[in-house]
């Protein structure tokens, strides 16, 4: 079975190309852009919201692009069981379309942060995550000016009670502790999902990450996961 | 034709890190006095409708929709007429 992705693409989306190759030419899968202006995502099985700057961030990071008319039918697609995964920009957009809980402040340092970044699994059990080997500690970069999470506490609770956090930022040798917090994210959150699992919002760029020559292949568990998953299905 | 003008402000049990700042570098350069800054955003709509009533309605149903977030922000609609202006 191939498994095909979509990858949307909205004016000041920039991670497109990225994610595009890393998926087409590094993991193999059929793959396809969508631009924003589309309202149907055809047969594809998998969308992805790259990173970017979407709108240029006017306004709020994502506030603009979750009223482009393609972002009607993800809310459809992922109500309807379909996996989304939100990179970066494509976290913030999830977040402004309900789809996911929460918003995005400023970095606390306010300042852009470009760098590597090692991230705890806190959820195996995810259809992005199932394919990560037990206790690995993933190494990939984070590119952003506002990906510190905040939620009320009763969102965060539940959050923290139903496993939707997935991923959070630790140590090298996987302790979580605000030492390790690139931005000041609640709970050192760098990704969570909904409560059906089948929609993903993390800041981290996994579409950065596929090969050795980049500094690290871990993002490839991301889409390995996937793809485990579909096939799975 | 209305005017409105929103101010949309981060909720006050928000950390403001841009007011932080701002505070910060006020008290380098000898602003003693200011014991707090908190920076927000401010939007204007111009507005036909009907009435006052309903102008505050469309300003609000703008500023829920699209202008403000509520889980990070809270926001104020001041109304004025055109006519009001100088």
């Amino acid at each position: 079975m191939s498994v095909k992705f979509g990858v949307l693409v909205f004016p000041g989306s920039n991670c497109d190309h990225d994610a595009y190759h890393a998926i087409k030419h590094v993991m193999g899968n059929e793959t396809r852009f969508i631009w924003h202006k589309e309202h149907d995502l055809g047969d594809v099985d998998v969308v992805v919201i790259p990173g970017g700057f979407s709108y240029g961030d006017y306004l709020r990071s994502g506030a603009i692009a979750r009223f482009s008319p393609v972002m009607k039918s993800v809310v459809d697609f992922a109500n309807k069981g379909g996996l989304v995964i939100g990179i970066c920009n494509g976290f913030q957009i999830l977040l402004e379309s309900g789809l996911l809980p929460g918003a995005m402040l400023h970095n606390r340092q306010l300042r852009f942060t470009c760098k590597f970044v090692n991230l705890k699994t806190e959820n195996s059990d995810t259809p992005f995550t199932s394919a990560i080997p037990e206790g690995t500690i993933l190494r990939i970069p984070v590119a952003h000016g506002e990906g510190n999470y905040i939620a009320d506490q009763q969102t965060l609770d539940r959050l923290r009670d139903n496993g939707q956090i997935v991923f959070t930022y630790c140590s090298a040798t996987g302790e979580v502790d605000d030492a390790f917090n690139p931005n000041g994210a609640a709970l050192n959150i760098a990704g969570i999902c909904n409560e059906k699992r089948n929609v993903l919002g993390m800041m981290p760029h996994p579409e950065r990450a596929v090969e050795k020559e980049l500094g690290s292949s871990d993002g490839q568990f991301i889409f390995k996961s996937i793809l485990q998953h579909m096939i799975s299905v | 034709m209305y005017h409105a003008r929103i101010y949309v402000t981060l909720k006050k049990s928000i950390l403001d890190p841009k007011g932080k700042a701002a505070f910060g570098a006020l008290k380098n350069i000898g602003f003693t006095g200011i014991s707090d800054v908190r920076i927000g955003k401010m939007v204007d709509l111009k507005i036909d409708a009907p009435n006052e009533q309903e102008a505050r309605e469309v300003a609000r149903n703008a500023c829920e929709k699209l202008l403000v977030n509520e889980v990070m922000e809270d926001y104020e609609i001041e109304l004025i007429t055109a006519e009001q202006q100088v």
